[in-house]
């Protein structure tokens, strides 16, 4: 069935688009003039009325309540027509998708999360973003084994089985790579909040504490003071973690969002490194060794590495720092009328909770404290709104996080000059969308 | 015999007692063994071969690297052979990855420091300017290269391709040998060896960062300037805009087929974009998904021939669908180059014959 779909935008009563000719017209009795243009602004909406006939017909309201729609007077779909539920049709625009020109091959790239579409602040799973550093695989999880060896008592080998029987936790966390918004140090180059901050999902993880497994393999307290996570696939990913952080919070995930992990995101075994760039959240893992000193695997030492204007690289930064960006309205989108808007978007930090947000729209020179969404977790992505009244005069929105250590996100222009343009990794500025007269939004860097 | 009896009775009673009591110890034992681990009957020990085949990470101080050794010149041959479609020959290329070798010097392996990465006009930053570590390379030919068969290389094949790789960037001479014997003397040669800090602040946890901003509420900036700003002809450069947002909602995404509508007057209609049609999977997105966009694109010789090049070159071959389906297959070389296109045996024939119908029309 062909069916068009409309803007699903209802014009409102017809004082609103009546010109005063049109008024002076129906006020000497021209009703017939005013059928016709309401018919146009419904037409305009998409509703099927013929100019026409709608001049012979009586004005009534919105054929969308008038003529009842084939769903309202028809049966519907059985249960289980689709075992395993998908978005509606109409919702199809909400993808993951590829930045054009950022990578060359698909297997090592990134898709970004379309941030500018969602509620809340749970990532829903299809929609994670995902980071492959050599093609991702769907592992039969009969066959796979998890490994922890090293500075331990016991070396061990755990099926999925052995995991799944232990203690677990269940907790929402952001999970952030390194080089979000990393496009961005030098000028705008991205349209959207799908590409400017869109490598960034949250999700309820569970799965078994570090503490447990180490324990379990009674990880040696006085020596042990790192560990190397590895997984499973061809670029066999290493990352270091502090003991510190792994016996504080990180765990072994099998499950995300109540159901067990997709394959791009580490089928069936992933580390969750609150907090921490996503690059140390390790997919399909494998192993986990246990050393005292760092690893300085590739992902440490070429890579994941930020570049300093003196022309070093500093090595093993690794937790996020306190971001938030507006995601309704944001770049790209357009505001379609003047009037109310619920201004909203996401604050996170890998130091802990969020404990304020404020908006401005000058551009920063004067802010307003925005509401904070329940829950306020920590290391987890926060939804803020605030309530803005667009009387069509250009505007700059921006939003400004604070966590609870006191630390406030930064200015670009405050980052660039510590840490120059040319960093790539841990850009966490405040957010900058222009709002044009004609109601689009756009990626702008305020000087 | 009554007295045989009675006296193998006792035995029997007594072996019976002993066995039982070797039953109840050995039970005992079990017990205590399980009583002193929290989670019973979770895991089991690693076994020492298990362990040596996973636990293939080398540390900066060496630990876990395997003896052996390899040539610069058989580094050469490794790398034409299975390096060289991705890297090119001196691993200069741009095409697929970023650079292995360039924008190293003589005084760079004197200092440790590249100083071409303080240089903000320098193009790229090639795997040499930044590697501080030999065993980040070592580890990382190891355990990810090449490309489509990670772990194929032998233990001096992967000492071979290293040695070949600092031969790219003047560290080792052309008939230089690495092995596990030298390979802390070329540490000390690596033109970056101390371009790397451990920055503290943002491993930490309690770390403070590096940059401070202040919570100002009014009259905080006195100029609000635009740095910058999307470039006209970039509008449309990431897709529609309008088909990657929801048809309903406070906001639409704009049509950014079209150029910037005028200042709002009014209440006025905003064009919708209908949702992104589903298609079945089409030749080019397969070719994307198989990584055969790595060497191939449709008008420029990349590694291998273009598809413009093979639509071309076998026009009005009858046979010419069956002969690149048997090529995709198995893999070959000497009709383009003497690099080899790698088999692709993993490939439904289906999919081979959809990609080799797509490339003979030139990729359209």
């Amino acid at each position: 069935m062909a069916e068009q779909p409309s803007s699903g935008r209802i014009t409102k009563a017809p004082e609103n688009f009546l010109s005063p000719e049109m008024i002076a017209d129906v006020q000497r009795g021209r009703r017939d003039f005013l059928r016709g243009a309401f018919a146009g602004a419904l037409t305009g909406a998409g509703a099927v009325v013929a100019s026409g006939a709608a001049a012979q017909t009586p004005l009534l309201g919105d054929p969308n309540i008038l003529e009842l729609p084939e769903h309202t007077k028809g049966l519907g779909q059985p249960v289980a027509a689709t075992p395993y539920g998908m978005p509606s049709k109409y919702e199809k625009n909400l993808q993951r998708r590829e930045s054009p020109g950022l990578t060359r091959v698909s297997a090592s790239s990134v898709s970004f999360c379309p941030l500018q579409g969602l509620f809340g602040i749970i990532t829903p799973s299809g929609l994670h973003f995902e980071r492959h550093h050599q093609g991702w695989w769907d592992i039969d999880p009969t066959k796979h084994r998890f490994m922890v060896n090293g500075l331990v008592k016991n070396a061990k080998v755990y099926t999925m089985d052995d995991l799944m029987r232990l203690p677990s936790v269940s907790r929402m966390h952001f999970i952030e790579c390194g080089a979000n918004t990393g496009m961005e140090w030098g000028n705008v180059a991205v349209p959207t909040v799908q590409y400017t901050h869109g490598m960034l999902s949250c999700c309820e993880f569970t799965g078994v504490p570090l503490s447990v497994l180490l324990e379990d393999c009674g990880y040696d307290k006085l020596k042990g003071k790192y560990l190397l996570a590895e997984g499973a696939d061809g670029s066999s990913m290493t990352r270091s973690i502090s003991i510190e952080r792994a016996l504080d919070d990180c765990f072994v995930a099998y499950a995300m969002n109540g159901e067990m992990l997709r394959p791009e995101n580490g089928y069936p075994l992933r580390l969750v490194a609150p907090g921490i760039q996503g690059v140390s959240w390790v997919k399909w893992l494998r192993r986990l060794e246990v050393g005292d000193k760092p690893y300085a695997t590739k992902d440490e030492t070429v890579h994941y590495i930020d570049l300093m204007p003196d022309g070093t690289h500093r090595q093993y930064t690794s937790i996020q720092e306190c971001k938030s960006v507006i995601t309704t309205p944001s770049g790209g989108q357009t505001l379609m009328d003047k009037g109310f808007y619920n201004v909203s978007g996401l604050a996170w930090s890998g130091r802990g909770k969020v404990k304020r947000v404020d908006v401005s729209f000058d551009g920063g020179r004067n802010w307003r404290t925005a509401k904070l969404d329940s829950p306020v977790l920590s290391k987890c992505l926060t939804r803020f709104s605030i309530g803005f009244n667009w009387d069509g005069s250009p505007a700059i929105l921006q939003s400004r996080a604070i966590d609870e250590t006191g630390y406030v996100q930064p200015q670009m222009r405050q980052l660039r000059q510590v840490r120059g343009t040319r960093s790539i990794y841990h850009n966490n500025a405040i957010q900058s969308w222009k709002l044009d007269t004609n109601g689009e939004v756009s990626n702008v860097h305020v000087g | 015999m009554a007295k045989s009896l009675t006296f193998m009775w006792v035995r029997c009673v007594v072996i019976s007692l002993v066995k039982l009591s070797l039953v109840a110890a050995a039970l005992l034992v079990g017990t205590s063994a399980f009583a002193q681990q929290k989670y019973p009957g979770i895991g089991r020990a690693a076994t020492p071969a298990e362990i040596k085949a996973w636990d293939i990470d080398v540390r900066p101080d060496f630990k876990g690297l395997p003896p052996g050794s390899g040539s610069v010149q058989t580094g050469q041959q490794i790398w034409e052979a299975k390096c060289e479609s991705c890297h090119g020959t001196f691993g200069e290329s741009n095409e697929v990855f970023t650079p292995i070798a360039g924008g190293t010097n003589k005084k760079d392996m004197e200092t440790g420091r590249v100083a071409s990465l303080k240089r903000p006009d320098f193009p790229q930053r090639s795997t040499l300017m930044k590697l501080s570590q030999m065993s980040s390379l070592w580890d990382y030919i190891n355990r990810a290269m090449p490309w489509n068969a990670p772990k194929s290389l032998t233990t001096d094949e992967v000492y071979a391709v290293t040695a070949y790789i600092l031969n790219l960037g003047d560290i080792v001479p052309s008939d230089f040998v690495l092995s596990d014997k030298n390979i802390a003397e070329v540490q000390s040669r690596l033109p970056n060896r101390n371009g790397l800090v451990t920055f503290m602040p943002m491993w930490d946890i309690r770390g403070k960062g590096d940059v401070t901003n202040v919570a100002c509420m009014v009259n905080c900036a006195t100029e609000v300037t635009l740095s910058s700003t999307m470039p006209d002809h970039a509008r449309n450069a990431h897709g529609n805009i309008a088909e990657q947002n929801r048809l309903v909602g406070a906001v639409r995404g704009a049509d950014t087929t079209k150029p910037p509508p005028p200042a709002m007057a009014s209440t006025r209609e905003v064009p919708m974009a209908a949702p992104a049609p589903v298609k079945a999977v089409t030749a080019a997105e397969l070719a994307r998904k198989s990584t055969c966009v790595a060497c191939h694109v449709a008008n420029r010789k990349l590694v291998g021939p273009s598809y413009a090049d093979i639509a071309k070159k076998y026009a009005g071959d009858s046979l010419a669908v069956a002969k690149l389906m048997d090529k995709v297959k198995k893999g070959g070389s000497g009709v383009w180059g003497v690099i080899p296109m790698p088999p692709h045996l993993d490939m439904s024939d289906a999919d081979i014959k959809m990609l080799v119908e797509w490339s003979l029309q030139g990729g359209k």
